[in-house]
C-alpha cells in the first residue's frame, strides 16, 4: 500500500493537526513563555522579567488560598463521589431479593429506573446546574432552607453561599450531586460483567456482602475506578470548578475569597485585572498540580491487572 | 475466601437474599434477616438519592410556572395557575430564542467538523506507519489532561488577532480544536479494532486511499462515530468556559452564557419566574433527548472511561 501513501497521510493530517497546533498547542507554549514576562494583555509591548511573577505568586495570599481549595477539590471530590457511586452501584447490582430459581446474586427491582434517574445531572450543563443550585441555596426563598423550615428546623437557616465557612462545601456538594450518577452507571456496567460464579463461590465459602465487595467487586473494578479518579480530579481542577465557583459564589470567589480556585484566579487575573503574564504564571502552577495529581493517582493505584 | 464474621460455611442458597414466599423452612433465620434487611436498606438509600436528584429539577419546573411573589413567599407550593406567559416572556424578551439559535449553529458546525477532522486524523494514526506517528498521537492525547484555562489566556489574543473573536465560526474552530484530543483518542482505538482485509481488498481493486476511507472505513466505523458524536454533542452543547472567555458579544451568546447573564440582569429586574422558565427551557431538550436515546447516550458518555 505504498502508492501515494505519504501524500495521503499529509493530506489527511494537515487540517486537524494544523487547527490543533494553532489553537491548543501553540497557546500552551506561549503561555509558559509569557509567564516570564510582564505582559499585561492590554498592550502588545512586554519585556522579560525572569522569575519575578513566580516569586510574586509565592507571596500572594489569594494564590495560596486558591491552591488550597483546588487541592481540596482534587482530593476530596473524587473520594466522596466515587465512594458514593460504588456504594449505590453495589446496592443496585447485589442488593436485590432472591427470586425463586433465580441466581444467587440479584440486582434490586427497578435497577434500570435508578440508573436512568441518577444519570440526569450528567446530561445537563454544569452552568445550568450551578445556576439552579445558586437559587436553591438562597437563604430566604431557596428550596433548601424552605425544606428545613418545613421539617421543623426553622432555627437552622444557614446562609450557605454567603457564609465563608460553608460556601466552599456548598459548592463541592453541587459537584458531587452532578457527577455521582455518571459513576454509578459506569461502575454498574463493570459490576454486571463480573461473572456470577465468583460471587457464588465466595458465598459458598461463607463470605458476607461486605467481604464480597472488598475482595471481589473492588479489585475487579479497579482499572475503572482508577481512570474515573483521574478523570474526576482533572474536572475538579479545571472546567467544572470554574463554572460552579464563578456562577454560584459572590465576587466571584466567595466571601473573603473562601471559594476561589486556581482556574478562576487565572481567569480573573487575565480578563478582569489585565495581568495576563501573572495569570499564565498561576496557570503554569495549575498545570503542575494537574500533572502531579494524575501521576500520583496512576502510581499509587498501580496493581496487577486481574483477568477474568 | 474465609471470613471471621461468619462462623461456619453456609449453603450457597441461604447466603443470598431470600424472599419471604420462597423460604425453605430449614433456612437459618439470621440469613433470612440479612437478605430482607439488605433489600430494604438498599431500596431505602437508592430511593433517597433518586429523590435528591429529581427534587431540584421538579422544583425548577414548578417555579417556572409561578409568579414572582409566590416564588419568594412559599418556594415549595404548587403554582396556583400555570403561568405560561413566563415562558413566552423568557423566549422573546429575554432572548432565549437567540441563544438557542446561536447554540444550534455553533454546536452543529463544531460537531460535524470534529467528527470529520477527528476521524481523518484517527484513521491515519491508527492504520499507517510513518515517522512521527507516535509523537503526533501523544500530542493529541496530551491535550486531554492539560488545564484548558492556561491556554485560554494567549488563545484569546490569537483568536483576536485573526479577527475571529466574537464570531460564530471562530467559536466553531476553537470547539473543534479542543474536542480533537478525546475524539482522536477514542477513534484511533476504534479504527484499530476494525478488520484490515476489506480495506486492503478495496485498495487492490484500485480504490484510492481517500476513497477507501470515505466509502469503506467510515461506514464501518459508524458505531464508534455515534458514541463519540454523542459525547461531543453534549460536551459542546453544555460548554461554558470556552464561550465565557472567547465570546463576549451579547448578540452571539450561547445558551449557558445567556442564562448566566440573564441571572445577573434579571436579579436587578426581579423577573425570577422568567429566569426559571429560561432554565427549564434549556434543560428540557437535553433531558428529553436523553430519555429517548438513553442507551446510546450512556454508551457514548461512558465509552471513554471504560477504554
Amino acid at each position: 500500500m505504498q502508492h501515494g501513501k505519504y501524500r495521503f497521510i499529509v493530506g489527511f493530517l494537515a487540517l486537524p493537526l494544523g487547527l490543533y497546533a494553532l489553537f491548543v498547542v501553540w497557546p500552551f507554549i506561549q503561555s509558559i513563555y509569557y509567564s516570564f514576562t510582564d505582559w499585561t494583555g492590554l498592550s502588545p509591548e512586554f519585556k522579560m522579567v525572569g522569575f519575578d511573577n513566580y516569586s510574586r505568586m509565592l507571596d500572594d495570599d489569594i494564590f495560596w488560598k486558591s491552591l488550597q481549595h483546588s487541592l481540596l477539590f482534587a482530593l476530596l471530590l473524587p473520594v466522596v463521589t466515587i465512594s458514593l457511586a460504588l456504594f449505590f452501584a453495589f446496592m443496585i447490582n447485589v442488593g436485590g431479593r432472591k427470586r425463586k430459581n433465580g441466581p444467587v446474586i440479584t440486582g434490586v427491582r427497578g435497577s434500570s429506573f435508578y440508573k436512568i434517574v441518577y444519570f440526569f445531572p450528567q446530561v445537563l450543563s454544569i452552568a445550568i446546574v450551578a445556576l439552579l443550585f445558586a437559587f436553591a441555596y438562597n437563604p430566604d426563598s431557596g428550596a433548601i432552607n424552605s425544606v428545613l423550615r418545613g421539617i421543623g428546623l426553622g432555627d437552622v437557616q444557614p446562609l450557605w453561599l454567603g457564609d465563608p465557612d460553608l460556601a466552599l462545601w456548598a459548592v463541592m456538594a453541587v459537584l458531587v450531586w452532578s457527577t455521582v450518577g455518571f459513576f454509578v452507571v459506569l461502575f454498574s456496567a463493570g459490576m454486571a460483567s463480573i461473572p456470577a460464579e465468583m460471587y457464588e463461590a465466595a458465598l459458598l465459602d461463607g463470605a458476607n456482602r461486605f467481604t464480597t465487595f472488598f475482595r471481589i467487586t473492588l479489585p475487579l473494578l479497579w482499572d475503572t475506578v482508577q481512570s474515573g479518579w483521574v478523570y474526576m480530579g482533572i474536572l475538579a481542577l479545571g472546567a467544572e470548578s470554574f463554572a460552579v465557583v464563578q456562577i454560584m459564589t459572590t465576587g466571584p470567589g466567595g466571601p473573603d475569597y473562601s471559594t476561589t480556585v486556581m482556574v478562576l484566579y487565572v481567569y480573573q487575573k487575565a480578563f478582569r485585572d489585565g495581568q495576563a503574564a501573572y495569570a499564565t504564571t498561576i496557570g503554569v502552577a495549575l498545570l503542575v498540580v494537574t500533572l502531579a495529581f494524575a501521576a500520583v493517582v496512576m502510581r499509587l493505584g498501580r496493581r496487577e491487572r486481574l483477568e477474568y | 475466601m474465609k471470613t471471621t464474621e461468619t462462623p461456619a460455611p453456609v449453603p450457597a442458597e441461604s447466603g443470598a437474599p431470600l424472599g419471604k414466599a420462597d423460604l425453605p423452612p430449614a433456612a437459618p433465620p439470621k440469613e433470612k434477616k440479612e437478605g430482607t434487611a439488605l433489600n430494604v436498606f438498599s431500596h431505602g438509600v437508592l430511593v433517597i438519592w433518586a429523590i435528591m436528584v429529581v427534587m431540584p429539577l421538579l422544583w425548577a419546573v414548578m417555579t417556572s410556572f409561578k409568579d414572582d411573589r409566590s416564588i419568594f413567599s412559599s418556594p415549595w407550593s404548587l403554582p396556583d395557575t400555570l403561568r405560561f406567559d413566563n415562558w413566552s416572556r423568557a423566549w422573546t424578551e429575554a432572548n432565549m430564542s437567540d441563544y438557542f439559535l446561536n447554540t444550534v449553529l455553533v454546536v452543529g458546525g463544531s460537531l460535524i467538523g470534529t467528527l470529520v477532522l477527528g476521524s481523518m486524523a484517527a484513521y491515519v494514526l491508527a492504520r499507517f506507519d510513518f515517522p512521527g506517528n507516535r509523537f503526533i498521537y501523544y500530542l493529541f492525547i496530551g491535550g486531554m489532561s492539560f488545564p484548558i484555562m492556561l491556554a485560554l489566556v494567549p488563545l484569546f489574543y490569537v483568536v483576536n488577532n485573526m479577527g475571529l473573536l466574537n464570531t460564530i465560526h471562530g467559536l466553531i474552530l476553537v470547539y473543534i480544536a479542543y474536542s480533537l484530543p478525546f475524539t482522536v483518542f477514542f477513534l484511533t482505538a476504534f479504527f484499530r479494532t476494525l478488520p484490515t482485509s476489506i480495506a486492503e481488498a478495496a485498495f487492490v481493486d484500485g480504490a484510492s486511499h481517500s476513497r477507501t476511507f470515505f466509502q469503506i472505513m467510515l461506514p464501518m466505523a459508524k458505531p464508534g462515530l455515534v458514541s463519540v458524536g454523542i459525547f461531543n454533542f453534549l460536551g459542546q452543547w453544555n460548554q461554558y468556559m470556552l464561550p465565557t472567555v472567547l465570546n463576549t458579544d451579547p448578540d452571539k451568546r450561547v445558551l449557558t452564557q445567556g442564562l448566566v447573564q440573564l441571572a445577573v440582569s434579571q436579579g436587578y429586574k426581579g423577573d425570577w419566574s422568567g429566569l426559571f422558565a429560561g432554565l427549564v427551557m434549556a434543560m428540557l431538550p437535553v433531558l428529553a433527548a436523553y430519555i429517548v436515546f438513553q442507551r446510546q447516550v450512556v454508551q457514548g458518555l461512558t465509552a471513554g472511561a471504560l477504554k
